[in-house]
């Protein structure tokens, strides 16, 4: 092999750094994101129910408030007929927060954790939380 | 043993295969949602072609203007930025001779009173919208049920080409962040963020939950207190037996650069 | 081929090291520009396109040009021109991606530039500005890359290459084309709203592109052991000469219609330009050295003899370039933009961080070029100046 040691040099560079964020990350503890839903909206309410149920919530959220706001701007229909039957308006700032009004804790939470950074806050308000 | 051009074939197709795997799974995800449905809200007032009519006559003092251009920019977020190169505006003033520029030419004799006097201008919403025909990623699209020209800033890249499309200078970017210069944010509503662009959507949001636009809604309470007539008239222009066409019928009245056949659905009474 | 663009003499990586430094700066600024917003430039509510959108706009014709060499030598076997397509078609590759940068760096959420393929839209002029010109990039660097390589082997082009060459002699005037129908389709700016701008663009393209083409290939003499030739830098000065003319007189045509109609939607923007608005002229000067620039350019161009003399034909081609860069990578896009729809003025400047961008993305255009003419030249001096072939 030609220049067999240059090559391998830059083989070892290479690799160490496109596994950069696993060794990066090695020893580091890293804590299981913890979403809470005990805000005192939510509390209040008799029964604890979102939009949809709790596993739909978790996996199809982010395609959902997507559907959403093309419904709302695009669309003009503002309604949304969950599963069972109940009405919602469709307002990320104006219904999910109104319940989930604790953002740093049920949205960053995980978003933090997995590292994604959604631009919603850019433009929509979150709601004010009381400093703990 | 395969060779390396049988090699990239399979690494090929096989990768093909992987994002074809990734669409179908979307395609899944999205039947999903499909199943559930959505509708307009049964509060919502429809028009199948929304209109305004700007009756000057009614606006003469300073507070006449400021009630309306207020419950506008506040209702929607609009920032105050103070330096008119970035300023961003929804509804606001333009003396006569400037908001209709040819009209100058038209009759240079006319009272210095008028040329001079504020009209209150906003996006005119065309039945022929060239920002609508402009925009790369239709952020801004016609809304085909009731004529609103629409803004969709999540979809907006930011590009103005809409901004050298509108022959009215009705839109404005936002040129930096506006969060710092909104006095009182209104809840309710959403902020802008920088790189956008925006405009007058007639009150969309509003006319969705049943309420009419914000400046038509403050001009009619402070006319009623004051015991006059409204400034701002709103109202479907399809319909005939509406109180906007009654107004249209019974007044003379004209469009900004109706020229240029983008067709305004905002009036002008000039008055005296 | 890559590698020969790494070896260099101390002057070609001094060279490389400055354009690199430009572009460090230009980028720097740039991450100021993506977290304050394009408030940094000095782009207004009124004038809401600048420097960068103007950049784009005249660069598009550069990149048009390339077809200038590339007609003559395939569709009229003009043999001069078979030294200099490589450096047509490089210089096409380098421009469109500087036209691209510039539109990317002008975008007010950069991030979210491929809606515009996520939701293509058809009746947008910009779509399929994005259509032609990542067309016409994607041609160039075929046809180029497989030209150049047959070369280098002595062979002759692969067969497949000639139908992309055919299709990229068509593609070039489209590219322009479209680009000016972003202007002159809009209702309410009447500067723009012209018939002929696509006809000026591509004369003014077809001018300024071989004028820059005709440097080129002078500086690639002197530092160099490639020749160009003599006649292709010759041929290369009677288009620009042509197209100059052309360029002058289009210009003639508005100044006519809109003097001559007196209406004043369409003097307005003139009149701003060339001589100030309601007290403002910020543009006047510059709008003059232009014309200065083109009316000497001119005497230099029309007389052949003049234009055999090389230097001449050198400062020639400076005049067309400077001059053209003013009229159309300045003057046409603030023009347009004043008076604004309410008949006020407002001006336009660019601020410091925009014009560091602005010299960012052209050092990004000029490495790029460098590069490129670097492996070109160095396949050329390798074959003694490039092997002819019946085609």
């Amino acid at each position: 092999m030609y220049d067999g040691g240059k090559i391998l040099i830059g083989l070892i560079i290479f690799a160490g750094l496109v596994t950069f964020p696993l060794w990066n990350n090695i020893g580091k503890a890293t804590v299981k994101p913890d979403p809470k839903i005990d805000t005192p909206e939510i509390q209040k309410m008799a029964v604890k129910k979102c939009v949809e149920p709790k596993a739909v919530m978790k996996t199809v959220h982010m395609k959902m408030l997507n559907d959403w706001r093309d419904a709302v701007v695009r669309e003009a229909n503002r309604v949304y007929i969950a599963d069972d039957g109940k009405q919602y308006a469709m307002s990320l700032q104006n219904t999910c927060m109104k319940c989930h009004s604790n953002k740093s804790k049920f949205c960053d939470e995980c978003h933090n954790y997995a590292a994604v950074s959604p631009y919603c806050w850019d433009c929509h308000i979150k709601p004010k939380e009381k400093e703990t | 043993m395969i060779n390396r051009r049988q090699f990239l074939k399979i690494a090929g197709i096989s990768s093909i295969a992987g994002l074809g795997g990734i669409s179908v799974s979307n395609v899944l995800k999205r039947n999903w949602l499909e199943a559930s449905q959505v509708e307009p809200d049964p509060k919502a007032i429809v028009g199948k072609r929304w209109g305004m009519v700007v009756d000057m006559r009614r606006f003469n003092t300073e507070e006449d203007y400021r009630v309306v251009m207020d419950a506008c920019h506040r209702v929607h977020n609009v920032p105050d930025i103070g330096n008119p190169k970035q300023e961003i505006k929804w509804i606001w003033k333009e003396t006569y001779e400037h908001a209709f520029p040819s009209q100058e030419f038209e009759n240079p004799y006319i009272e210095e009173r008028l040329k001079e006097k504020p009209f209150i201008v906003l996006c005119n919403h065309c039945d022929n919208p060239p920002c609508v025909r402009v925009c790369p990623t239709k952020a801004t699209f016609k809304r085909k049920s009731d004529g609103i020209v629409m803004m969709d800033m999540h979809r907006c890249i930011g590009c103005r080409f809409c901004m050298a499309g509108c022959p009215f200078g009705a839109r404005s970017f936002n040129w930096r962040d506006p969060r710092p210069f909104i006095k009182k944010e209104n809840v309710e509503f959403p902020t802008r963020t920088k790189g956008v662009v925006e405009k007058c959507t007639f009150c969309y949001e509003r006319l969705a939950t049943g309420l009419i636009p914000a400046c038509v809604d403050a001009s009619r309470e402070a006319a009623k207190k004051a015991g006059k007539e409204p400034g701002l008239i709103f109202g479907d222009l399809k319909d005939p037996n509406s109180e906007i066409r009654e107004v249209l019928s019974s007044n003379f009245t004209i469009r900004r650069k109706p020229e240029l056949g983008t067709m305004p659905s905002v009036f002008y009474i000039i008055g005296g | 081929m890559l590698e020969k663009a790494l070896k260099g003499s101390r002057r070609y990586w001094v060279w490389i090291f400055f354009l690199l430094v430009i572009m460090g700066l230009g980028f720097l600024n740039y991450l100021r520009q993506f977290t304050f917003g394009l408030g940094i430039t000095g782009m207004s509510r009124d004038v809401s396109w600048g420097f960068y959108i103007s950049q784009f706009t005249f660069l598009v014709g550069v990149a048009a040009s390339g077809v200038m060499v590339v007609l003559p030598y395939y569709l009229h076997h003009y043999k001069a021109f078979g030294r200099i397509t490589i450096l047509g078609e490089f210089l096409a590759i380098a421009s469109v991606i500087m036209c691209m940068l510039f539109i990317f760096v002008d975008m007010g959420q950069p991030l979210r530039v491929l809606n515009v393929i996520k939701n293509p839209t058809p009746n947008s002029v910009m779509f399929w500005d994005m259509v032609v010109l990542s067309g016409y990039l994607i041609l160039n660097v075929i046809v180029g890359w497989n030209v150049l390589s047959a070369e280098r082997k002595g062979v002759p082009p692969p067969s497949w290459v000639k139908p992309f060459i055919y299709i990229s002699i068509a593609w070039a005037p489209s590219i322009h084309t479209v680009t000016a129908f972003l202007y002159a389709g809009l209702p309410g700016r009447h500067f723009w709203l012209t018939a002929i701008m696509a006809a000026r663009f591509l004369a003014s393209a077809f001018s300024s592109g071989p004028a820059l083409l005709i440097i080129l290939a002078l500086i690639i003499r002197k530092y160099t052991k490639f020749d160009p030739g003599k006649e292709a830098i010759q041929s290369l000065g009677k288009i620009v000469t042509y197209f100059m003319i052309t360029n002058v007189f289009f210009l003639g045509l508005e100044f006519f219609t809109a003097f001559y109609s007196k209406i004043p939607g369409h003097t307005a923007s003139f009149e701003y330009l060339y001589k100030g608005l309601e007290g403002y002229g910020r543009l006047v000067p510059l709008m003059w050295t232009s014309s200065i620039l083109a009316v000497v350019s001119l005497i230099l161009l029309v007389p052949p003899r003049f234009r055999r003399n090389e230097t001449l034909l050198a400062i020639a081609s400076i005049a067309v370039f400077a001059s053209l860069w003013i009229d159309k990578g300045f003057g046409l896009i603030v023009g347009g933009f004043v008076p604004n729809p309410f008949e006020r003025v407002t001006e336009y400047w660019p601020t410091l961080p925009e014009v560091s961008i602005t010299l960012g993305v052209w050092a990004m255009g000029f490495l790029t070029l460098t590069v490129l003419y670097k492996i070109a030249v160095s396949v050329k001096e390798e074959t003694a100046g490039g092997v002819e072939y019946e085609h």
